[in-house]
């Protein structure tokens, strides 16, 4: 085909677009344009995503070592072994999942309740979108070193104001027991903004007359939100619930920042987990079994969405 | 709806003081709410604004306020070249990611091709593999082509975003085709079309992606930790975790550094904040 004849084509299937326009040629003429349009994007894809997955998923096949080249021998799945036979393994497992049950249900709560509060206050949005937001687009080590602070034995404003209305503060961060709920606490602040927002668009698309309606009727307030604003709120539910446990199952910034996994490794996450053997014992086969043990978990989070998602559309 | 309000007239009226005090409760619990959130931050700027001394005396009151604090952060920390590499970084990433992901959504928006539904599918299925089960693989591949301690190791697996995709996708999706079509007639290459009628009627999407891929690679931790190494090209978290504990109970000077942390992106959050807060909703609710 000469470079004339495929622009023609070009130019003909570009009016096919148009649904009532009339279709001419067939349905691959543009797929040399379309090919230099996704190639910036599918290379990156393949050389930074798919690539290092099947890699990732390769390594954790091999005693692949940091300081050694080359994957340093098969092991099967020596690694998947060891890791599911590992105390450290499902230790920091249970961890990840703890903080997972920690958070989830505060930030999916107070968002939706906040949000509530906001959209149906309508004046001063900005403000409480400045308090609970603002929060949320700060690095973690600006939280951590604020919280840390916060937390501080004896001199912490937390412990100050507990000590005055007369009650013992726990030894948040250094209590294998608080430990988890301190880093907890921090979180739901950090990131309680992310959930508001998205529940504020989706109340912002219920319509308005659905309420005027129920009024009508004499439904109070509470009972206009038990009957419209829940259900019409379910699919923003569902989503906020899984972006907030998947989030969640993520975390390591927090713990590697105020608690370093401690104390006694009593908050280690299996990210952190991932980062100590691959990266400070070196162990880069094992770290990557590990990897894609977690990846699994993540994965069923989702496959989870999906048929969630699926059963709602079907219902709508 | 006139008439249903005449009729039942003293009912409304009922329920509408009901509704003034229901709201009355809701405007309380919220900015009950708002101001315990304001707190933490509130705490930070007090504390630094104290000499380090006053800070063991746990009281909003500031004897002697001074930005002492802030100076000698300047002067004792690298804050200036985190924020270089870090507004570097930041802003290559998201520029990259706004092109190759809105190329990518003009081509599966609105040009067919052979296999279209299997490469939609193919880069939707990259928003289940979060960046953190990759920083093992990554680490020896960039390590292979000699880029670990660059800014290249943080940006490039940065790139291929798909929600950005998806997003610029569903946007284009919604934009009419009037003009384009005339365009097309006229004889005008798609590249022409993309650049100069798509992307200028996208500018919300554009600006939600990239100030919201701005702020998320402003915030990494994880990755950029382990790539940079070398002080001269640690980012503003990096650098910040890596002092973290430098300061012992100097906790004025801890504060003034958060704080000078926290700047560019307060700034960046009041600047967009309608943009960073569309991001959200659109990438979420329309998913």
């Amino acid at each position: 085909m000469s470079t004339q004849t495929s622009t023609q084509t070009d130019t003909d299937l570009g009016r096919g677009i148009a649904p009532t326009a009339p279709r001419r040629g067939g349905g691959l003429g543009q797929g040399r344009s379309a090919a230099g349009f996704l190639a910036p994007f599918v290379i990156l894809y393949l050389l930074f995503v798919i690539g290092p997955t099947i890699y990732g998923l390769l390594l954790s096949f091999t005693n692949a070592s940091l300081v050694k080249p080359g994957l340093n021998g098969f092991a099967g799945f020596g690694n998947y072994g060891e890791a599911l036979g590992s105390g450290d393994f499902w230790s920091s497992l249970w961890h990840t999942l703890w903080f997972t049950i920690l958070t989830t249900p505060p930030l999916v709560i107070l968002g939706f309740v906040l949000a509530l509060l906001a959209n149906r206050l309508g004046r001063g949005r900005w403000f409480f979108r400045l308090a609970f937001f603002a929060p949320y687009v700060l690095p973690s080590a600006v939280v951590a070193l604020i919280w840390l602070w916060l937390y501080t034995p004896a001199l912490g404003l937390l412990d100050t104001a507990l000590a005055k209305v007369g009650m013992t503060p726990p030894s948040w961060l250094g209590d294998a027991a608080w430990a988890m709920p301190s880093l907890a606490i921090t979180t739901v602040w950090w990131t309680l903004g992310f959930n508001f927002v998205l529940y504020l668009a989706g109340l912002q698309e219920i319509p308005r007359d659905l309420y005027e309606a129920a009024a009508m009727d004499g439904a109070g307030p509470w009972q206009q939100i038990r009957s419209i604003t829940i259900p019409m709120l379910g699919r923003t539910t569902t989503l906020v619930a899984v972006l907030q446990v998947i989030a969640s199952l993520k975390v390591f910034d927090q713990m590697y920042l105020m608690t370093q996994g401690g104390p006694n490794f009593a908050t280690r996450s299996i990210l952190q987990l991932v980062y100590d053997e691959g990266f400070t014992n070196f162990r880069v086969g094992y770290a990557a079994a590990v990897s894609m043990l977690f990846f699994i978990v993540v994965l069923a989070v989702s496959a989870v969405w999906f048929t969630l998602v699926r059963r709602q559309e079907k219902v709508v | 709806m006139t008439s249903t309000t005449v009729d039942t007239g003293v009912t409304m009226e009922r329920i509408h003081s009901r509704e003034k005090l229901f709201n009355r409760i809701c405007a309380g619990v919220l900015i009950a709410f708002a101001l315990l959130w304001l707190v933490p931050l509130a705490w930070a700027v007090d504390t630094a604004l104290k000499p380090n001394e006053e800070t063991t005396r746990t009281t909003w009151l500031i004897d002697s306020p001074t930005f002492d604090a802030f100076t000698r952060t300047f002067r004792d920390t690298d804050m200036l070249s985190w924020y270089g590499a870090s507004f570097i970084i930041s802003s290559l990433t998201a520029i990259g990611v706004v092109i190759v992901a809105s190329l990518a959504a003009f081509a599966i928006s609105r040009m067919r091709f052979r296999y279209k539904n299997l490469v939609f599918w193919g880069i939707l299925a990259g928003i289940m593999i979060p960046g953190q089960v990759l920083i093992v693989p990554w680490f020896r591949e960039f390590d292979a082509i000699n880029l670990l301690n660059t800014y290249w190791a943080v940006i490039l697996p940065q790139l291929p975003a798909a929600i950005a995709v998806f997003i610029f996708k569903q946007f284009f999706d919604g934009l009419p085709r009037d003009l384009e079509e005339a365009a097309r007639m006229d004889g005008a290459s798609f590249f022409r079309v993309y650049r100069r009628i798509v992307l200028p009627l996208a500018r919300p999407a554009v600006a939600a992606v990239a100030i919201f891929t701005f702020v998320t690679t402003w915030n990494d931790l994880l990755w950029p930790l382990l790539v940079l190494s070398n002080p001269d090209l640690m980012t503003v978290p990096v650098g910040l975790a890596t002092v973290q504990g430098a300061f012992g109970i100097r906790y004025a000077d801890t504060m003034a550094s958060a704080i000078l942390g926290a700047i560019p992106l307060v700034a960046v959050f009041l600047l967009f904040q309608r943009q960073i807060v569309q991001g959200i909703a659109g990438s979420g609710l329309k998913g």
